[in-house]
């Protein structure tokens, strides 16, 4: 996936100007930015939820916006943060409607769909839930069936908005490993936005930091080496400390 | 077939069979009254209670709206007010007593119009707006206005139209000879058609529209197939019995406590069947068997459904969407 000289925003308003970075297959990317800088809104554009203001967004070579949508649903798949309208679907129902851009006019699910259903309930540990009804699941349990969902639809790309809020650090930790091992072993893209700068910094293979200006994006450390992450926060409340990748209170 | 041998003629429910099956009859006139009122008004019941329940299922759906149903669109209070304009308006303007010109048929077609001019106006609306939740709104502001007109229309006019207005908003699944059937059916028929194509999207927007539109569901096509659907059905029933409540909303809720499940590949027919069912038992208590009065229909409907409803959530507690 490649983004050059992106701009997002809503209607003629830009949010965050001139955004630009790649990514390859098996990576692990986060988007990280203060409150209100456009993570979701970019995750959004990428996802081709609402169109970008100019700049190039392209998949393959080719544009995301020539894309129809039953195309691009091969291409990329979602997890919001925004709760599903019917939580009545068992955790199997739910997987398998990662399945519709594969299925018939009917969506009856083949063989193949049958073993992907399984295959991300498997990876994604919810074997012993998969009959559950998806309002008896917890905040956790229930992020990681959006994640099964979005693996069975077997696209190369996974965008996740916000993976990790409303989980406590254990969950925190498990979904973002888990996102890595998926991005490691299954060759896929994976783009996440976070406000976990230091797990994201532990874990992701590369990060984008969104400023609203420059938005520089490389490997963790090289982005600690060039000081990008000092300036994220006001220096009189918080501050980064290149040494240990974490940030201090200042007191 | 219970249904078809109650009625204010009492006919025993052998004969009834019998007459149904071809035998002969002792008595003429009992078979005339079941082949053309019993029988029509039985099919009528059948169609209406089945596209009534369909058309709530996708408005319910599409809007994910619990509260959603069959006229949300507007549809009811266009055809009230074709009707009423026929009823009332036009003695109002003309001056004059019409009452030849307004029989069932110049009802059916005048609430027809109406409904089918605020349907392509609500289209016209959606086709312009993405946000579906507006188009909810949308289309309860056309209700209060048209509900505002008809009020306008009753407060001016005498109270033999008024009468006969009030008397087609009871509803009344009778009086349709086979030629309207055969329209009602094909119509219905098209209706439950369009549906089936939708149910793949249908069951995408179970997740929202947002995840519904990453998962390759067209929003603009599907949204258009599932209000033309809904038209189409609601539409076509309102125009020939007139606006029966309740059937749309409370049948899709009651299919889904009874199976449990979410997927329109069994909601869909399941609601057919459920909702002509209960549209045919709703219509044989109206008879009141054994007695020559018979009930509005849209009383019975909701006097019969409502407890339903209320009983099947109070035992489960929760409800299902």
């Amino acid at each position: 996936m490649e983004v050059k000289g992106l701009n997002i925003g809503y209607g003629k308003k830009i949010v965050c100007p001139n955004i630009s970075f790649s990514v390859d297959k098996g990576e692990c990317t986060a988007i990280v930015g203060i409150n209100g800088v456009g993570k979701s809104t970019l995750l959004r554009t990428v996802g081709n939820l609402q169109s970008s203001l100019g700049g190039i967004l392209h998949i393959d070579g080719k544009s995301v916006r020539e894309m129809k949508p039953h195309q691009l649903a091969k291409k990329i798949s979602l997890v919001l943060t925004e709760p599903v309208a019917s939580k009545n679907m068992t955790v199997q129902e739910l997987v398998a409607l990662g399945r519709q851009p594969y299925t018939n006019w009917i969506g009856s699910l083949s063989t193949v769909d049958k073993k992907k259903i399984v295959d991300a309930i498997e990876v994604l540990e919810l074997k012993e839930l998969k009959n559950y009804k998806c309002f008896e699941l917890s905040d956790g349990q229930l992020q990681r069936v959006m994640v099964a969902r979005a693996l069975a639809q077997d696209t190369d790309i996974i965008l996740l908005d916000e993976p990790t809020t409303h989980l406590d650090l254990f969950h925190k930790v498990q979904i973002l490993k888990l996102l890595k091992s998926i991005a490691h072993q299954t060759k896929k893209t994976i783009l996440f936005t976070s406000h976990e700068i230091e797990m994201a910094i532990q874990i992701c293979d590369k990060i984008l930091i969104l400023d609203g200006v420059e938005n520089p994006f490389d490997e963790p450390c090289k982005l600690i080496e060039n000081k990008s992450f000092e300036s994220l926060f006001p220096s009189e409340t918080v501050q980064f400390d290149g040494t240990t990748g974490t940030f201090r209170i200042q007191k | 077939m219970v249904n078809i041998s109650f009625g204010s003629v009492s006919i025993s429910f052998l004969d009834t069979l019998k007459a149904l099956f071809g035998s002969e009859l002792t008595n003429q006139s009992w078979e005339y009254i079941i082949w053309n009122y019993r029988v029509p008004k039985a099919i009528t019941a059948i169609l209406a209670g089945a596209g009534l329940a369909l058309s709530g299922l996708l408005m319910q759906t599409l809007f994910r709206n619990p509260l959603a149903g069959p006229f949300v669109l507007g549809i009811s209070s266009g055809a009230s007010l074709g009707a009423a304009i026929l009823i009332m308006g036009f003695s109002l303007f003309t001056g004059l007593l019409t009452s030849s010109l307004i029989n069932d048929v110049s009802i059916a077609i005048a609430s027809s119009i109406g409904s089918f001019v605020v349907l392509f106006l609500v289209i016209g609306i959606a086709s312009r707006i993405k946000d579906t939740m507006a188009l909810l709104i949308i289309g309860l502001m056309f209700g209060s206005i048209t509900a505002a007109i008809v009020s306008v229309l009753s407060y001016f006019t005498n109270a033999e139209s008024l009468q006969q207005y009030v008397y087609w908003t009871f509803g009344s699944v009778g009086g349709l000879t086979w030629t309207q059937l055969i329209i009602l059916s094909s119509m219905i028929l098209l209706g439950i058609l369009l549906s089936v194509l939708a149910i793949k999207s249908l069951n995408g927007y179970l997740l929202g529209e947002n995840y519904a539109r990453s998962l390759g569901v067209n929003l603009k096509k599907s949204r258009f197939i599932i209000i033309i659907s809904t038209g189409i059905l609601a539409g076509s029933i309102t125009a020939f019995t007139g606006p029966i409540a309740f059937i749309g909303l409370a049948v899709p809720h009651l299919t889904r406590q009874i199976f449990n499940t979410t997927n329109h590949k069994i909601l869909v027919p399941a609601v057919l069947i459920f909702g002509s069912c209960i549209l045919l038992l709703c219509d044989l208590v109206a008879q009141l068997p054994g007695q020559a009065t018979v009930l509005p229909i849209n009383a019975i409907t909701s006097i019969i459904g409502a407890p339903v409803v209320i009983w099947l959530l109070m035992r489960k507690r929760k409800m299902i969407f």
